[in-house]
């Protein structure tokens, strides 16, 4: 999923601080998981920002929702008839979900209010690390399920580098070696032939090198 | 967001009673609950309202006297804190003289 984590409270009242109406708008997919954006959140930040403004003598009318989804139309189409009775919308979702709603409503400022980090797994409650960046071009195969390009800290296509030792990537201690992660799960899965031959150089076109991206499905289509 | 609600509604402090630390029914409720106060505490504070107005305990539900003792000391504290901000400002808002303006 999408990890996300909340902007400073103190950076989105900066963005809202002169305005006479604020939806605050959860997500209930990614953000919601990752305990950044959903409903929970969404209540607690619009709760926040009602007291500031209360504290400022403002009567500043801060309301709060949350979307299925902010990456799909019909969802987001549910905001039609009430955005006009706002100023400003505070997204909670992560940036796709921002951009669709600016995409949607024009003229309305749509302001982020979390910061989309990585696409990830839940390691236990409250912690989420970055397994993938979405490169469109899955090796994954000949790595042994450990992907070199989200957990080697340098992208390599062919390590370990000098900078792995014991294990840990020299970035930080705390930090696993991608390299060294695949050298083990090759090793348990009986494949370390795989390093006597070095992996081709990645075709970064499918990734951000070749510009935004886009997919189509045919079959899927209307 | 009980604790916000409780705050937003012009509460002048809010305490939250949680079991003894390692008795809790829910096994770890009660060190997730302390863990939500202190993020609570820390927005109170980021918005001026003030973190200190919301606080944790821990006590079993035996400890009656304790649970006096705490209410007491909350009281004592928040007391001393004055009325919340919020609630001032909702007077003010209201045309009403905050306590400290009446006296």
């Amino acid at each position: 999923m999408i990890i996300a984590k909340p902007k400073p409270i103190e950076e989105i009242i900066d963005l809202v601080k002169d305005l006479k109406s604020v939806l605050v708008a959860g997500c209930d997919g990614c953000v919601t998981v990752c305990e950044a954006g959903g409903m929970k959140e969404a209540q607690v930040l619009a709760s926040a920002l009602r007291m500031y403004f209360r504290q400022q003598g403002k009567d500043t009318k801060v309301e709060e929702t949350s979307l299925t989804r902010q990456c799909d139309r019909p969802y987001i189409a549910q905001l039609d008839d009430k955005i006009e009775k706002y100023d400003a919308v505070v997204s909670l979702a992560c940036g796709a979900g921002v951009q669709f709603l600016a995409e949607r409503f024009t003229k309305k400022p749509i302001f982020p209010g979390v910061n989309t980090c990585f696409i990830g797994v839940t390691e236990e409650k409250g912690e989420w690390t970055e397994r993938c960046q979405a490169c469109g071009d899955c090796i994954l195969a000949t790595t042994g399920g450990i992907c070199p390009i989200a957990r080697c800290s340098k992208r390599m296509s062919n390590g370990p580098c000098g900078g792995s030792s014991s294990g840990k990537c020299e970035i930080s201690k705390e930090t696993a070696c991608g390299w060294h992660l695949i050298y083990e799960r090759l090793k348990e899965l009986g494949q370390l032939d795989r390093f006597e031959k070095p992996n081709d150089p990645k075709n970064w076109a499918t990734s951000r090198d070749g510009g935004p991206r886009k997919i189509i499905k045919e079959v899927s289509q209307a | 967001m009980h604790l916000m609600t409780a705050m937003e509604e012009g509460a002048d402090g809010v305490f939250v009673a949680g079991c003894l630390e390692g008795d809790c029914h829910y096994q770890a409720g009660n060190l997730r609950a302390k863990k939500r106060v202190a993020y609570v505490r820390e927005i109170l504070d980021k918005i001026g309202v003030g973190g200190e107005r919301v606080a944790m305990y821990n006590l079993s539900a035996g400890q009656g006297p304790r649970f006096a003792e705490i209410a007491r000391e909350m009281t004592e504290k928040i007391r001393a804190l004055g009325p919340s901000p919020i609630r001032i400002a909702k007077r003010k808002a209201a045309g009403r003289p905050t306590t400290e303006e009446a006296a």
